[in-house]
C-alpha cells in the first residue's frame, strides 16, 4: 500500500485554483523528484500536504498511510511520520535551535507515551547529527534560523529531519542557493536518512542535485498538473529541452 | 473540505489563575475608611514609636491635597478611597517561631510553594547542590507572618526583617533612609502608602558583606476589600551585595483590590543591589471582571560611587498595572539596568517602564524592556533618560521591543529623552513584531502543539530578561508565561 495516496487534488489559496487535479502515489522506500516552472505550484502541493492555513483542498483527496490528511491538525501529521523542509525557512528570535529541536522531538515522544528525553542524551545524539551535516557546535546554540546564511538555513532543515526521523519527508528546493559542497553534505544527509520503509519527495528545478540522489520517479508539474513521469533520465532530458514541450493542458 | 484548522481560543483551555484560592482564616480587618484617626490606629497597632505616627499623619495630610494622577495609558473607574479597608491581619499577636504560625497560613505557603520551614529548604539543598537556600519574608495580607534564616543572615551581619520589626530595632536606620529615595508626596498612591504603609521587609547589607544567600519577600493579599500597602526598604552599604526577589498573588475575586506599594533601594560607594520581581496579581476574569490594580513607586538611589542597581520584572498579573522602577544615578560611574517583561491578556493593561535620572559624571544606563500583548489587551512602555548638567560623559542604551499576539490587542511606547549635555550619548532602539503564522506553522509542522508554540516564542523573545533572572524564578517566569498565555492563540 502507497504511503501517500494522492488522487485529483483540486487546491486553491486565496480562492485561486492553484492545483488541479493531482495524482500522486508514494511507496515505501522510493525517492521521487517534482520538477516544474516556477508559479507551476510544487510549494502549494507541500504545503497543502502539511496543513497550513489557507491553502484549502476542494476536491479529490491525500491519504497519508491510508488516514485523509484533512482530518489532522498539522502538529498531528507531523506526529504521524510526515515531514516538511521549508523553501523558505523562518527565524524564531532567542529560541535556540537545540530548544527549538529538544521540544519538537519531545513533541514525538510525549504522542508516542515515551519520556522527554534528558538534556544529556539529546545533546550527545543532536551533535551527532550536526557533526554529520558538518554543522558548528555554535550553531546548536544560535536562534532558530535567526541571521543563518541561506546554506545553513537549508542544512538545518535537514538536521531536523534527521532528528525526527520521519516517515516521508517532503524537501522544497532544499538544494536551492547551496554551494557544491553543501550540496554534497545534504545530499550525504538525505541519502543516509533513507531507508527501505521510509520515503522521500524531493521538489527541486535542476538536476545537479539528482546526480548524487538517484531518484526512482521524476514528475513535471505544470500549471497544477503532473504533465509528464518518467524515471531519472526524464530529468537529463529536461536539463537539456527545458520546460517548453511539454504542456499543461 | 478544507485544511483551516486553527483552533479557536474557546477550543483551547480557558487560562487557569492557580494561585486564586481563598483561606479561610480569622482576621482582624479595620472598618473601611481613611482618616486621621485610621492612620493613628494603623500606627498604634504596630506600637510605632511617636516620630513615625507623626511622619504618617504629615504624608496623610499631603495625600488628602492630592488627586489621583490621570496620564498614565489605562482606563479604570474612579477609586472609593472610602470603601477600602486598609488594614488587615491573621488573629492574635504574631508568632515568634514557625511553630506558631497557623497550620492554615502554613498550608497556604505551601500551596504557593513558597518554602518557610528552613529545614525543608535544607533538605532539598542536600537533593541539589546547585540550589542555594533562600531566605524567605512572608506577608500576608497587612503583616509579615515570619522569615526565614535569620539566624544564618545574622552570623554575616545581614539584617532581613519586616519593616514594623525594624523600626523596633534599627530605627536610626530606618529613620535615616525611610522616604529618602521616595518622599513622602512623591506622589499620589506614594503619600498614601506612607500615610498607611503596614508592614513590608527591611534589609541592611554591611559593609564589605556578599549576602550568603538570595532574599525573597513572598506578599499575598488574602482579605476582600482590602487594600495592600507594604513597604520595602533596602540598604546596601559600602562595597556590598545582594540579590533581592520579591513574589506576589492574590485570590479570585470578582471586584478590584488596589496595591499600592513603595520600595526604595539605597547603594552606596561600590555596592551592588539586584532586585527581582515576578508579579503575579490576580489579572481579572476573561471578561474583564475582578483583579488587582497594581500602582507601585519602585525607586533605587545609587548614591554611592560605583554603585550598582538592577531592576528586573516579569510582569504577567493584575488588572491594571502602573510603575516604572527607576533608578537616580547620584554617584560618579554609577550604572543603573531595568531589564522588563510585561504580558498583557484578555483585559489587563499595563503602563509601565523606567525613569534613569543621570546626575553623576560617567554614570551608565541600560534599559531593555519587552512587551507582550494578547487578547484585547493594552500595553504600554514608558521611559524617561534624563542627562543633567553635571552628568559629564552619560550613557543610556534604550531597547524596546514589543510582540503582538493577534490583532486585538496594542502596544504602545512613549520614550521621552531629556538631555541637558552635549556630550550624552542616548541610543534607543525599538521594533513591533508579530508571532507570524509562518512561526507557528514551523512549530507545528515540527510537531509542536500551538500553545506550546507561542510561549516557547514568547519565551526566546524574552531570553535578554531572563538571563538576568536568578535560576530558579527564571524558570518560574517562564513557567507564568505560559500559563497567562493560555487561550491567547488562534
Ligand atoms: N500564499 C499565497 N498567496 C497567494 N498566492 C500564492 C500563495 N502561495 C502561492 N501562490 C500562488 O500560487 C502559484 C503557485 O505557487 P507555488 O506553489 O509557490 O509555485 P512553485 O513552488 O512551483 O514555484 C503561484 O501563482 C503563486 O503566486
Ligand atoms: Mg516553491
Amino acid at each position: 500500500m502507497s504511503l501517500l495516496d494522492i488522487s485529483r487534488l483540486v487546491v486553491s489559496v486565496d480562492d485561486k485554483e492553484i492545483l488541479k487535479g493531482l495524482d500522486l502515489q508514494v511507496n515505501p522506500g522510493e525517492v521521487h523528484a517534482i520538477m516544474g516552472p516556477n508559479g507551476s505550484g510544487k510549494s502549494t502541493l507541500t504545503n497543502a500536504l502539511a496543513g497550513r492555513d489557507g491553502y484549502t483542498i476542494k476536491h479529490g483527496q491525500a491519504l497519508f498511510d491510508s488516514t485523509d490528511l484533512t482530518e489532522l491538525e498539522p502538529e498531528e501529521r507531523s506526529h504521524a511520520g510526515l515531514f516538511l523542509a521549508f523553501q523558505y525557512p523562518v527565524e524564531i528570535p532567542g529560541v535556540t535551535n537545540m530548544e527549538f529541536l529538544k521540544t519538537s522531538v519531545d513533541s514525538h515522544r510525549e504522542i508516542k507515551g515515551l519520556q522527554e528525553l534528558t538534556a544529556v542524551e539529546f545533546m550527545r545524539n543532536l551533535r551527532n547529527l550536526a557533526k554529520r551535516l558538518e554543522l558548528n557546535p555554535d550553531f546548536l546554540k544560535r536562534g532558530v534560523n535567526e541571521s543563518f546564511s541561506g546554506g545553513e538555513k537549508k542544512r538545518n532543515e535537514i538536521l531536523q529531519m534527521l532528528c525526527l526521523n520521519p516517515r516521508l519527508a517532503l524537501l522544497d528546493e532544499t538544494d536551492s542557493g547551496l554551494d557544491i559542497d553543501a550540496l554534497q553534505i545534504v545530499a550525504k544527509g538525505i541519502n543516509e536518512f533513507r531507508t527501505s520503509t521510509n520515503a522521500v519527495v524531493l521538489v527541486t528545478h535542476y538536476q545537479r542535485l539528482l546526480n548524487y540522489i538517484t531518484p526512482d520517479f521524476v514528475h513535471v508539474l505544470i500549471e497544477g498538473r503532473i504533465a509528464k513521469s518518467g524515471d531519472a533520465t526524464l530529468a537529463l532530458e529536461l536539463e537539456t529541452k527545458g520546460y517548453g514541450w511539454l504542456n499543461g493542458s | 473540505m478544507t485544511t483551516d484548522t486553527t483552533p479557536t481560543p474557546k477550543d483551547l483551555v480557558q487560562r487557569e489563575y492557580e494561585a486564586g484560592f481563598v483561606t479561610d482564616i480569622d482576621s482582624v480587618t479595620l472598618p473601611p475608611g481613611l482618616s486621621e484617626s485610621i492612620v493613628r490606629r494603623i500606627s498604634a497597632i504596630n506600637s510605632e514609636p511617636d516620630w513615625l505616627t507623626e511622619w504618617r499623619l504629615d504624608a496623610f495630610r499631603r495625600w488628602s491635597a492630592m488627586k489621583e494622577p490621570r496620564w498614565a495609558h489605562v482606563k479604570f473607574p474612579p477609586i472609593d478611597y472610602q470603601a477600602i479597608s486598609y488594614f488587615s491581619a491573621p488573629k492574635g499577636d504574631k508568632p515568634k517561631s514557625l511553630d506558631e504560625v497557623d497550620p492554615e497560613l502554613l498550608r497556604t505557603y505551601e500551596k504557593l510553594g513558597i518554602p518557610l520551614h528552613e529545614q525543608k529548604a535544607l533538605a532539598g539543598v542536600e537533593e541539589d547542590p546547585e540550589q542555594s537556600p533562600v531566605a524567605v519574608d512572608a506577608v500576608f495580607d497587612s503583616v509579615s507572618i515570619t522569615t526565614t534564616f535569620k539566624g544564618t543572615l545574622r552570623e554575616h551581619g545581614v539584617v532581613f526583617c519586616s519593616i514594623s520589626e525594624a523600626v523596633r530595632t534599627h530605627p536610626e536606620l530606618v529613620k535615616k533612609y525611610m522616604g529618602s529615595v521616595v518622599p513622602k508626596s512623591d506622589n499620589f498612591y506614594a503619600a498614601l502608602n506612607s500615610a498607611v504603609f503596614s508592614d513590608g521587609t527591611f534589609v541592611y547589607v554591611p559593609e564589605g558583606v556578599r549576602c550568603p544567600m538570595e532574599l525573597l519577600t513572598y506578599f499575598r493579599i488574602n482579605a476582600a476589600n482590602t487594600g495592600q500597602f507594604e513597604r520595602t526598604l533596602i540598604i546596601a552599604d559600602k562595597g556590598s551585595y545582594v540579590s533581592y526577589l520579591e513574589g506576589c498573588t492574590a485570590p479570585m475575586r470578582d471586584e478590584n483590590q488596589l496595591h499600592a506599594a513603595v520600595v526604595e533601594l539605597i547603594a552606596l560607594d561600590d555596592a551592588k543591589i539586584k532586585y527581582s520581581t515576578v508579579q503575579n496579581w490576580y489579572p481579572g476574569d476573561e471578561s474583564g471582571e475582578g483583579g488587582i490594580y497594581n500602582f507601585v513607586t519602585k525607586r533605587g538611589s545609587c548614591r554611592g560611587a560605583r554603585s550598582h542597581i538592577s531592576w528586573t520584572q516579569v510582569e504577567t498579573g493584575s488588572a491594571i498595572t502602573w510603575k516604572y522602577p527607576s533608578v537616580l544615578l547620584r554617584g560618579d560611574g554609577s550604572k543603573g539596568e531595568f531589564y522588563s517583561v510585561a504580558l498583557t491578556n484578555n483585559f489587563q493593561q499595563a503602563d509601565t517602564g523606567t525613569k534613569m535620572t543621570h546626575i553623576g559624571r560617567n554614570t551608565t544606563s541600560t534599559i531593555v524592556s519587552k512587551g507582550i500583548s494578547a487578547g484585547q489587551s493594552s500595553n504600554a512602555y514608558r521611559g524617561l533618560v534624563r542627562m543633567n548638567p553635571g552628568a559629564k560623559n552619560a550613557r543610556n542604551h534604550t531597547q524596546c521591543d514589543s510582540l503582538l499576539i493577534g490583532s486585538k490587542c496594542a502596544a504602545h511606547t512613549f520614550p521621552y529623552i531629556e538631555s541637558r549635555r552635549q556630550d550624552a550619548v542616548v541610543e534607543h532602539e525599538a521594533t513591533t513584531t508579530k508571532v507570524s503564522d509562518d512561526q507557528l506553522f514551523l512549530c507545528r509542522q515540527r510537531g509542536i502543539a500551538p500553545e506550546k508554540a507561542v510561549s516557547m516564542i514568547v519565551n526566546g523573545f524574552c531570553r535578554e530578561v531572563f538571563r538576568e533572572l536568578p535560576m530558579e524564578f527564571a524558570v518560574e517566569a517562564s513557567k507564568l508565561l505560559e500559563v497567562s498565555l493560555e487561550g491567547a492563540v488562534g
